[in-house]
């Protein structure tokens, strides 16, 4: 990350379950982070699946998918799955949904918007 | 607009063909600027699924995908709701409405075509409609509301998509009227619209046959139809599907050569009788035919984008072989399906009891497959119709392609049998040949990679079924063992996981996926673990809320809109007044929404999920458990009133029903179970749709299994007949454990049953002859499970840690989901359409 990132306070660690995702408001927006503790690693995406604009990817199951063990989220409603990197669908369909950035920071989970 | 040197293809129309004729010439070749001028106000949509747009599909759940069409490199423009008024060939211009002037190099008309009006005196009425546009369907759907008796003109297969439509718009009255003497007669004979005809008229369809209308009559609007025959119908509106009529104005206009029945004439190239100017789909006269159906369209666009590439594509006609569900009934017609004695021999077998009807018709010397009609079971479809497009050899008793092999084996070729150069899925021309070669050099093995891969199955979708035999055939065949594994991260299948788990016993989804699996498990594998866990310890599901489907992680189910509902268990429907009030007084305190359900329950809709913990804390404290809808576990067991009160009653099925709800509540199974209790052969309370059904004889009680309601009903069938209550509930524990230890991840214990070798006879002897030697094992199980049953609800009202979990916003625990909106309807309220 580049040092002129606007860093901002999302949660505490322990807001969020381990290998689960959590939902935060950040303004007007809704932020599904997701802590990938079996790996070490943290995303951030939307809380909006687009298939039908529901606020739900945070309650989505974690997961990985092929060889290359891409994370991925799946959302509750009818089980769209979505890549936490690229933020591609992976379901053969052509929905995206947005990523940011995640700093863990001394029990603390900032993200850039 | 680009100024790039590029040779411009202008596309007049902005259908499914043209749309299909873009992308197709974007894919050969990136050496054309692209033009396009489209009439209607959106971009393209999926005509072919329009009366979707009645049961809540939205217009843009209909329109065709443009991903990467702007990208940089791309050089496409598109103006919408401005048509092309004028082709001036000289200069090679066209003049559109919006008075653009743009210069072409080439040009491509797919105007398509007009819904077409027959000539009746009254057609301008209010309330008579064509069947043909988004615009036109929402004229119908304003028009609807206050009509109570509609009509469609034409029985073809697009007025039957229109009478498909009046009925979803929730018209009370609804007719088809066809000018012919049957249904669909393009594809179907009449003894096949005789069943089709008994099976629309069930749905409520009025089907009025040889009626030839001679005026619409009513003042101003429509109030009836007047025929030929003297009869009248009586009518608020009427939708014309009659036909259709090729959009070729501006060809003629132009001085282009055109049929002298309508439509533009083409060659093989698709081009007109100017060369440069190339013409498709349903406004196109192909070797004198006009082709209505969105397959031949995109063959063309495939043609003439391939000519201007430098291909050398041609159409050289196409195959009109069609299946679809028409309002729920599977109909289809392939090769020839008229031809008849003495050209042909006919094999027919009709069933007027299911509405079933099939027709083969087979060449005089009994060896190859001409063509056919499918009515009410179309299952068989796909491979018929590959058995005519590739002559495959038929087997030696024809009749077994209609009637199903009796004994022995499988009647017809196997998918693997046919030609390489098979054609598999039409709408994006993708050969066997592709198929295979996809799985065995580029390793594709699931059928969304698949549709990535070749777009195989994309279309229509009607190819997926074969799609995925061939994949599967195909790794069978390069000597993979196809196992029935649980997902890509485990190698064994879910009965084999339980067993591990159990032997090993394993307690957490991290050391199962550990011990026998790889990568990080995903939404397949991590609720089947889930539901192994549970099944073997159970243990709160809570303990590992990540692991479990959203409901179980919310014990609650997730509805439309992002609120939860709550089923408080009412064993065996039987409920006080006082416990009435209390979900009375709660769901007026959340504002719920509240509504009895299909098992006797009563389900309260539209809580926030930061809500549950209090509602459930108020529940319990009234003496209510989980019900358990969240789960995929026991429902309800639903009884009739039984002998307490009924005067026909034999046994007190309530308090039967109760007990055995009250033994298997909570228990953690593949899929979710149901069960019923009726006292006497009446069957009030539909045991035999259920996975268990118990009903009362003289003498004690019959236990029928594995019945299932949901979209493919089976009876439940009997597994042991006049036993008393201690041997019901025996043979119970002991059916519910075999399942519960064998059957696949989200597999209803109907379809376990029907995977099962040696069927009911096999699951009789394991169960009541005991042929395994399990029975006092499962029994002990079973009774493990009853007794370390706990009420998932109360364990989190009573945990302040599990409470806290019940929030949406982890950063602002009190605040609710602000998206959540509700609509009202008859004085409650209901989740906004998505």
């Amino acid at each position: 990350m580049g040092s002129n990132t606007k860093w901002k306070l999302a949660c505490q660690v322990e807001d969020v379950p381990s290998d689960g995702g959590a939902c935060v408001s950040f303004g007007e927006e809704q932020i599904a982070i997701f802590n990938f503790s079996r790996r070490g690693e943290w995303y951030a995406t939307e809380n909006r699946c687009p298939h039908k604009q529901q606020m739900a990817l945070s309650r989505g199951m974690t997961g990985s998918a092929g060889e290359q063990c891409e994370p991925k989220v799946a959302c509750p409603f009818h089980k769209k799955t979505f890549s936490l990197l690229t933020g591609d669908c992976l379901s053969g369909e052509e929905y995206k949904i947005r990523t940011y950035p995640v700093m863990v920071k001394e029990g603390k989970v900032y993200i850039c918007v | 607009m680009s100024t790039s040197n590029k040779p411009v293809v202008v596309v007049v129309g902005n259908g499914m063909v043209g749309h299909k004729f873009c992308e197709k010439l974007m894919a050969a070749s990136d050496g054309f600027q692209i033009v396009v001028f489209g009439e209607e106000p959106r971009p393209a949509y999926d005509r072919v699924h329009l009366s979707e747009y009645f049961n809540g599909k939205t217009a843009s759940d209909l329109s065709l995908s443009m991903a990467g069409w702007f990208d940089a490199e791309r050089d496409i423009v598109l103006h919408m709701g401005d048509p092309v008024r004028e082709i001036d060939r000289t200069e090679r211009v066209v003049h559109s409405r919006k008075g653009i002037v743009q210069p072409y190099d080439f040009l491509v008309l797919a105007t398509g075509s007009a819904a077409f009006v027959p000539d009746i005196p009254g057609v301008e009425k209010q309330g008579v409609f064509v069947y043909r546009t988004i615009e036109d369907l929402d004229l119908i759907k304003a028009y609807a509301k206050q009509a109570r008796h509609g009509a469609v003109m034409g029985g073809g297969l697009l007025g039957l998509e229109a009478a498909k439509a009046l009925l979803d718009l929730g018209i009370p009255y609804a007719h088809v009227i066809e000018f012919a003497s049957r249904l669909m007669p393009r594809q179907i004979d009449s003894a096949g619209s005789h069943i089709l005809e008994t099976r629309l008229a069930k749905l409520g369809l009025q089907i009025h046959l040889n009626k030839s209308t001679l005026a619409v009559e009513g003042e101003g609007k429509i109030s009836r139809l007047r025929f030929a025959d003297d009869t009248i119908l009586d009518l608020d509106m009427l939708v014309i599907s009659a036909g259709i009529r090729p959009r070729d104005e501006l060809a003629r206009l132009a001085g282009l050569q055109v049929g002298t029945r309508g439509g533009i004439l083409v060659n093989e190239k698709m081009q007109t009788s100017d060369p440069r100017i190339f013409a498709l789909g349903e406004c196109a006269l192909v070797a004198g035919m006009i082709y209505g159906l969105v397959a031949p369209g995109y063959e063309m666009a495939d043609v003439a984008a391939s000519q201007l590439a430098g291909g050398h594509k041609t159409f050289t006609g196409f195959d009109m072989s069609t299946k679809l569900k028409l309002i729920g009934v599977d109909v289809a017609s392939f090769g020839d399906a008229f031809v008849s004695e003495p050209d042909s021999r006919t094999i027919v077998f009709e069933d007027r009891h299911k509405g079933v009807y099939k027709r083969i018709n087979i060449t005089n010397d009994g060896t190859r497959l001409l063509g056919g009609i499918l009515i009410g079971d179309a299952a068989a479809y796909n491979m018929l119709l590959q058995t005519v497009n590739n002559r495959l050899p038929l087997p030696p008793d024809p009749e077994d392609l209609v009637l199903g092999s009796r004994g022995g084996a499988a009647a017809g070729a196997s998918v693997m049998d046919l030609p390489e150069e098979a054609l598999i899925c039409s709408c994006e021309s993708v050969t066997k040949a592709a198929i295979c070669h996809a799985v065995t050099e580029k390793g594709v093995e699931t059928i969304d990679n698949m549709k990535k891969c070749t777009k195989a199955g994309t279309g229509c979708g009607g190819c997926v079924p074969l799609v995925k035999d061939l994949i599967s055939g195909t790794l069978k065949a390069n000597g993979r063992y196809i196992r029935n594994v649980i997902c890509e991260h485990f190698d064994q299948s879910r009965q084999e996981l339980l067993h591990l788990v159990k032997l090993h016993s394993v307690k957490t989804f991290d050391e199962v996926l550990g011990r026998w699996g790889k990568g990080d498990g995903c939404e397949v594998c991590k609720p089947a673990v889930a539901s192994i866990l549970a099944s073997c310890w159970n243990d709160n599901i809570q303990e590992q809320a990540v692991i479990q489907d959203s409901n179980d992680r919310y014990l609650a189910n997730i509805q439309k809109g992002g609120t939860y509902s709550v089923v408080p268990r009412i064993p065996g429907g039987e409920i006080t007044p006082e416990k009435l009030i209390v979900l009375g007084k709660v769901a007026k305190k959340y504002n719920l929404y509240t509504k009895i359900t299909g098992g006797q329950r009563i389900d309260l809709f539209g809580a926030h999920v930061n809500d549950l913990p209090d509602i459930w804390e108020e529940l319990i404290a009234a003496g209510f458990e989980s019900g358990h809808a969240y789960g995929k576990a026991l429902r309800t067991v639903k009884s009739c009133v039984g002998s307490t009160w009924c005067r026909f009653g034999l046994h007190d099925s309530v308090s039967f029903a109760i007990e055995v709800e009250e033994r298997y509540r909570g228990i953690r199974a593949p899929h979710k179970i149901k069960g019923g209790v009726s006292g006497c052969i009446r069957e009030c309370a539909e045991a035999q749709s259920k996975d268990f059904g118990i009903i009362a004889t003289e003498k004690g009680w019959n236990l029928y299994v594995c019945g299932n309601g949901g979209s493919k009903p089976q009876h439940a069938q009997l597994l042991a007949t006049d036993i008393d209550q201690a041997t019901v509930i025996r043979l119970l524990d002991r059916f519910l454990m075999f399942y519960i230890q064998t059957a696949d991840p989200l597999t209803r214990t109907a379809t376990w049953l029907n995977k099962m070798d040696g069927g009911m006879t096999y699951l009789k002897n394991v169960v009541v002859e005991d042929s395994l030697g399990m029975g006092a094992q499962w029994e002990a199980e079973m009774q493990a499970l009853v007794d370390s049953y706990k009420c998932e609800w109360k364990e989190v009202v009573e945990n302040p840690a599990l409470r806290q979990r019940f929030v949406h916003f982890v950063n602002a625990p009190r605040k609710k989901d602000p998206s959540v909106t509700f609509d009202t309807m008859r004085g409650q309220i209901k989740a906004k359409e998505w």
